[in-house]
């Protein structure tokens, strides 16, 4: 009898678990922090019009969180093959290295045209994610340890681009990038371009099956003709981009390049946005949807805390509360042990 | 067990060295090989007092990296050990500073504090089935946290144990080194003991092996492996004494990123991610070429110290892609 009610709780958890109900305790804990700051946080939600366009808390948290949510639509394709991706801090210090040295420094005129440069920028981002990606498809060598390359040798790199100084900016045309507003700050407008490209290349051709088929079992897509080498160049290509464009944006909110502190933790970040919005560690099924919603929760609560004058770095503390309860929600383990507890 | 191939495939290799001991015995002949060529070009290099140096200076990062190589060995990772490093240095001042306790209370109570905090990440990792990865990451955000709970300022420490123990000069033959040195030196042959002469380690290699078979061949593996995050959680809060008493204060943000460096320490010692094989010999020659190639840049004069950062990169994955070929030389002839 007893073996049996544990065979149909196995059955149960075997459902595949579809993304909306991980997309709903996202928004759910997005919600929580809302009603929190409603509550506990006078003024949180107003917003002012100064000098045309909007100000505020939840501006804020929409500003500073545009480069997470860059970063985390890239990670969230990775994750899905069942990889992951620790170069993107450094990559994003490179691509911010490479644009600020481009522009130069003097305050009316770029030494490069400003698209040029980005784009350089860029595509040296991008490239940093190919180099992932063959060591990882082509060399074989586990996601962890072959991005772990890039992201001890990285800020080396960034440093050696930099000279070992902070490049600073003043070239106005620059700042727009990552601290401009039309209405609504311009790098959102960033997010929404990258998201939609994102979502229409998963979801309207092959790729976004493919990721998560290769997620899901490696070696049983390859038998079934996935071209899993190249499909994972690709994504941790796309990931190098995405960190490439977070590094761009960082750069022109602060104007200026740090090798050492651009991107600071930002992989880790990036991880927690992807496992906050659902999509789990282990590969498949995946929601880009859900990982921007993550790095939100992520964001909002660093302001929270920021507008509750408790020092930034404890929002630490809270994150790792934060990693721990998403993750025990996701682990079978811990929900068989409550379905027993309750039954 | 990968390596039998090897051994039958190409007797003249087995014969010379065998393969199992190949990765380690690089990591040697290429520190060697750096330390005499960078003592030909730079003078000063070659003496005693440079080599004391060398483990001065990296004595925290020796003692941290033995308890990452069980981590590794067993197939695991651990995030956490450089923000644990940082939270003993600073619980460790704030207890001597500010609540004025004894050195003989304080210590024990961050290595306690340390231990408990691995085991609970190993805990989690065994019973809830969370990656490693993401159960030593949130270990890393609390201990990071937890730091700047206690202050976002550094606290020096003025106990005057601490002190007279830091300037402590133990001698030895040609030069001295600081008692932190013994300390490590210490870790380092518990460690060769644990890991080689009992059964506790024997379980580690076969965990890292196959988990699977190690199960089924009835070892508790459950049990090990809570043990072998509890012992790396002791392993970093000692790194954290012994940084503590090398530097003399208490700061949030020491050690920053050093988690990296740790684990490539290991991987340039020849213990191959994927865990099942490796030495704590070649941890600790990993660690000693990372210290050499900052000390020649240091001696050079000429060199940007960001060149560490690349070269260790190019090394660590000069290991790795060593360790592939080994693995796939194995496997071709099986």
């Amino acid at each position: 009898m007893r073996s049996q009610k544990g065979q149909r709780m196995a059955t149960i958890s075997l459902k595949p678990k579809s993304s909306s109900s991980s997309l709903a305790w996202a928004g759910l804990a997005l919600l929580l922090i809302m009603v929190f700051n409603l509550i506990f946080t006078p003024g949180f939600f107003s917003l002012q019009i100064r000098d045309g366009h909007l100000f505020g808390s939840v501006i804020d948290i929409l500003t500073f969180g545009a480069p997470y949510m860059v970063l985390a639509i890239g990670m969230t394709l990775v994750v899905a093959t069942g990889g992951v991706d620790l170069s993107v801090g450094p990559v994003a210090a490179i691509a911010a290295a490479v644009v600020t040295s481009l522009i130069g420094r003097a305050t009316d005129y770029s030494a490069m045209p400003l698209p040029m440069a980005v784009l350089i920028a860029l595509g040296i981002a991008a490239l940093c994610g190919l180099w992932n990606g063959v060591l990882i498809a082509y060399l074989g060598i586990q996601p962890i340890i072959a991005t772990l390359i890039l992201m001890v040798a990285g800020r080396g790199i960034a440093q050696l681009i930099t000279k070992g100084q902070i490049i600073t900016v003043y070239y106005e045309p620059f700042h727009f990038i990552g601290g401009g507003f039309l209405v609504l700050p311009f790098s959102l407008f960033i997010v929404a371009g990258v998201a939609l490209l994102a979502s229409l290349l998963v979801r309207r051709t092959a790729l976004g099956l493919f990721i998560e088929a290769i997620g899901n079992n490696a070696s049983a897509s390859f038998y079934s003709g996935v071209a899993e080498k190249n499909i994972k160049l690709m994504v941790y290509t796309i990931s190098g981009l995405c960190a490439g464009i977070a590094g761009v944006i960082i750069s022109s909110n602060v104007r200026s390049a740090d090798a050492n502190n651009a991107g600071l933790w930002y992989e880790l970040d990036a991880i927690l946005s992807v496992v906050i919005g659902g999509t789990p560690l282990t590969g498949g099924r995946f929601s880009l949807l859900g990982s921007l919603l993550g790095a939100l929760i992520i964001q909002s609560l660093t302001t929270t805390i920021y507008s509750f004058g408790v020092a930034p770095e404890v929002t630490l503390v809270v994150k790792a509360v934060v990693v721990c309860v998403v993750s025990l929600l996701q682990s079978e383990q811990f929900r068989q042990m409550v379905r027993l507890g309750r039954a | 067990m990968i390596f039998s191939g090897i051994r039958r495939g190409s007797p003249a290799l087995a014969r010379l060295v065998n393969p199992r001991y190949l990765p380690v015995a690089v990591t040697i002949g290429l520190f060697l090989l750096a330390y005499i060529v960078a003592g030909a070009r730079y003078t000063g290099i070659a003496t005693v007092q440079v080599l004391c140096n060398l483990l001065i200076d990296n004595a925290f990062i020796i003692v941290s990296a033995v308890g990452m190589t069980f981590v590794i060995l067993s197939g695991g990772i651990d995030l956490s050990v450089a923000a644990v490093i940082a939270f003993t240095s600073m619980l460790s001042a704030a207890l001597l500073e500010r609540a004025s306790l004894s050195p003989a209370i304080v210590i024990p109570i961050v290595l306690m504090v340390g231990t408990t905090l691995g085991a609970g990440m190993g805990a989690l990792i065994q019973y809830f089935k969370i990656p490693p990865f993401v159960a030593t990451l949130a270990g890393m955000f609390l201990a990071r946290g937890a730091c700047f709970l206690i202050s976002i300022e550094a606290i020096p420490i003025t106990n005057p144990w601490y002190a007279s123990v830091a300037q402590f000069q133990v001698p030895v033959p040609g030069g001295f080194v600081s008692p932190n040195v013994v300390v490590a030196l210490v870790v380092l042959a518990v460690g060769m003991v644990i890991l080689h002469y009992t059964s506790f380690g024997r379980t580690v290699y076969a965990i890292g092996g196959n988990e699977q078979s190690a199960l089924l061949m009835g070892l508790p593996v459950a049990r090990t492996k809570v043990l072998i995050y509890a012992l790396n959680g002791f392993c970093s809060a000692l790194a954290g004494v012994v940084y503590t008493l090398y530097v003399l204060s208490g700061y949030g943000l020491y050690a920053n990123g050093y988690e990296l460096d740790i684990i490539s320490a290991v991987v340039i010692g020849g213990t191959p991610l994927i865990g099942g094989s490796g030495f704590l010999l070649g941890t600790f020659f990993g660690v000693l070429i990372q210290g050499l190639i900052q000390v020649v840049i240091t001696f050079d004069g000429t060199l940007n110290s960001w060149w560490t950062r690349i070269v260790v990169g190019m090394l660590t994955l000069f290991f790795i892609v060593m360790q592939r070929w080994l693995h796939a030389q194995g496997q071709k002839v099986e």
